[in-house]
């Protein structure tokens, strides 16, 4: 029943979040959560249950986002907004080594994340995925220590199962949601009926079973359980988009050529708005710079986009120069190549790159088209 | 042993300059304290020069401890290595990426074709074959490059082309003042080596047409593509396989790669802009 384990589940009453909020942040954690900011539901820190956006809602689809105000009092009523839980795993910015010139020699000082502990509240299914996902790339022991590492140590999932897929979802053809798939601490199930409005929550850690058990509530029935499982079920059948993930893969391989890339490529702005909002998209670069004295040098490490030009820079000049093969290797490599690399697919379905490209280019309709090029008849 | 993180470079010392050409020089550089792993023919490393940049360059030569990097100045990192002088310090991380087959020539030709700059790549692998030329039916180097003031090592070319453990080709597209050597395509020079298309392995470095155009020829005289290497470059920013800038196709080329038998990236080459 569900993806909640057998083992400690129990329901809660919708107030219970301000008590796991405030164990959390007793237990030391710093709480990030979805809050409304600049017309979105974005990720913020949360210090008590009234920073969660009650009843807010919001209506997605190709191009486009708009809160809307929902008729209930849902916590969780509404699908991903644009920030995903790579701002807190792989910063956008983030400092990777100092380097200290004394006499003509250089000391080169690795530097660790300072921050504290922290608590993701409300990771959906599709982004507990992705955090895996990023896993496979970023956390491979013979990086040694890195600051991913670092910080994928020190955090505590809240994983909220999705009952409010958006029209840009597809996370059920993904095979990431939405109900969750394994991993996290605690999974929370959101029930919310016109007489009935309760949290079933699991335990998947040690640690917690234990902020759970500081959270009262009762013991969850077989008939709570099956009603958290009917939430997910619902929104699963509830879902409009589909992209046969497994398939699809091959398909880009075989067709590199096909004229579907000529006809996206004129509707791409190559403004990377996609690369910026995916969960998984994991690409960097470098940035070094120095101080007047010249002896203290620093490597910044940030996010970089398969669709900047100057991404495939080499002497000879940039081996994607066209808007074409830049959407191309962005898709492909979403898609397909990535299977090859990492043994999964780079895309979980959570619908991002399809609400916030500005031209309202979808990846369903995209990869639908790959490959179905009829010929003529004349 | 010290925990290194991957992202961190090591120091080096300058300890040795030479000028190879108008814009290309080698370094050479031994290290400050950590010592990093020894670099196998073909490899490279991430080299820093401290408040510009980090660039990925090919081990070209050194013993020991010694690293020596060959470099042509293009960039802001590499004008930068251009003005670093003996003495001054780098950050070096690596050694990364695949080497040249080691081995696989063994009882066969052994054919090496290098291009412009991509003979630094190779000349690691040059050296070793030398000292080991009995286990090769023959070996065979082809140093081109577009003008004489483009050749790389013409002096240690010319010690080469006397040394009887090898054959040596060289060729310019475009002589000058005083050249009384060869002048043609690479591909030129290369249908004057025989070779036995069964027992040849061939290794080969230079800019991506030109490899292009020697696996080209060698497959049409019965050379299989699997043993042709040849070793590609990309836009290379961290050499561990997570910056993504590198890739082609579902490969790395800074993990996978830089050298890869011919036969796992032919299909990739032949798509423009992948």
């Amino acid at each position: 029943l569900s993806s909640i384990q057998d083992g400690d589940v129990r329901v809660v009453a919708p107030e219970a979040v301000d008590d796991l909020i405030e164990v959390l942040i007793r237990r030391g954690y710093h709480v990030i959560g979805p809050i409304v900011r600049d017309g979105a539901l974005v990720h913020g820190e949360l210090t008590s249950g009234r920073d969660l956006p009650v009843g807010v809602g919001a209506e997605q689809d190709a191009g486009r986002y708009r809160l809307k105000e929902r008729a209930d009092r849902a916590l969780f009523g509404f699908a991903v907004g644009p920030s995903s839980w790579k701002q807190e795993l792989l910063p956008q910015r983030e400092l990777v080594w100092t380097g200290e010139r004394s006499g003509e020699g250089w000391t080169f000082t690795s530097t660790s994340p300072r921050t504290p502990p922290v608590a993701f509240l409300g990771v959906r299914p599709c982004d507990l995925a992705a955090i895996a996902i990023q896993d496979r790339v970023l956390d491979r022991q013979e990086l040694g220590p890195t600051p991913y590492r670092a910080r994928r140590d020190r955090i505590f999932t809240v994983v909220v199962e999705c009952g409010e897929p958006a029209a840009t979802c597809f996370c059920a053809s993904a095979g990431t949601g939405p109900a969750a798939g394994p991993g996290g601490d605690l999974v929370v199930t959101e029930i919310v009926e016109p007489d009935r409005h309760e949290l079933v929550v699991g335990a998947r850690s040690q640690r917690g079973a234990e902020v759970l058990g500081e959270l009262g509530g009762r013991d969850a029935t077989v008939e709570d359980r099956a009603a958290a499982a009917a939430v997910t079920e619902a929104a699963a059948a509830r879902m409009e988009r589909s992209v046969d993930i497994r398939g699809v893969a091959s398909l880009l391989a075989r067709n590199p050529e096909d004229p579907r890339w000529d006809d996206v490529a004129a509707r791409c702005l190559a403004c990377a708005n996609c690369t910026l909002v995916c969960p998984t998209c994991f690409c960097t670069t470098i940035v070094d710079t120095g101080d007047l004295s010249g002896d203290h040098a620093e490597r910044w490490s940030r996010w970089a986009s398969c669709f900047d030009l100057d991404f495939s820079h080499m002497a000879s000049g940039a081996v994607r120069p066209a808007t074409r093969s830049r959407y191309r290797q962005w898709l492909t490599h979403k898609f397909s190549s990535w299977w090859e690399q990492f043994g999964t697919s780079g895309c979980v379905g959570c619908g991002r790159c399809i609400a916030w490209c500005p031209v309202g280019i979808d990846v369903t309709e995209e990869l639908a088209a790959i490959g179905t090029e009829r010929e003529v008849t004349i | 042993v010290p925990v290194i993180s991957a992202y961190v470079p090591v120091s080096y010392t300058i300890t040795g300059r030479r000028q190879e050409g108008r814009d290309t020089f080698t370094v050479a550089s031994q290290p400050e304290a950590t010592v990093l792993p020894e670099a196998a023919p073909g490899q490279f490393d991430m080299v820093t020069v401290p408040e510009v940049g980090e660039a990925a360059i090919s081990l070209s030569g050194g013993t020991g401890s010694t690293r020596e990097h060959t470099i042509r100045a293009v960039g802001s990192v590499t004008r930068a290595l251009e003005r670093l002088r003996v003495g001054e310090q780098v950050g070096l991380r690596g050694p990364y990426g695949t080497a040249w087959p080691a081995r696989a020539a063994d009882g066969g030709d052994l054919l090496i074709v290098g291009g412009g700059l991509g003979v630094a790549p190779l000349r690691l692998s040059i050296i070793d074959a030398m000292e080991h030329h009995q286990r090769f039916a023959s070996l065979t180097v082809v140093a081109a490059a577009r003008t004489p003031a483009d050749l790389l090592y013409p002096g240690e070319l010319e010690r080469w082309s006397r040394d009887e453990r090898l054959e040596v080709r060289v060729t310019v597209d475009a002589a000058g003042p005083g050249w009384t050597g060869p002048v043609g395509l690479v591909t030129d020079a290369l249908a004057t080596v025989p070779i036995d298309p069964r027992t040849v392995v061939a290794l080969v470095c230079g800019p991506e047409p030109m490899m292009i155009a020697v696996a080209h020829d060698l497959v049409t005289r019965g050379v299989e593509p699997h043993r042709i290497h040849v070793s590609l470059e990309r836009n290379m920013r961290c050499g561990v396989g997570t910056c993504g800038h590198c890739q082609l196709g579902p490969l790395f080329v800074c993990r996978d790669g830089p050298v890869f038998a011919y036969d796992r990236v032919a299909h990739l080459l032949e798509v423009r802009e992948l």
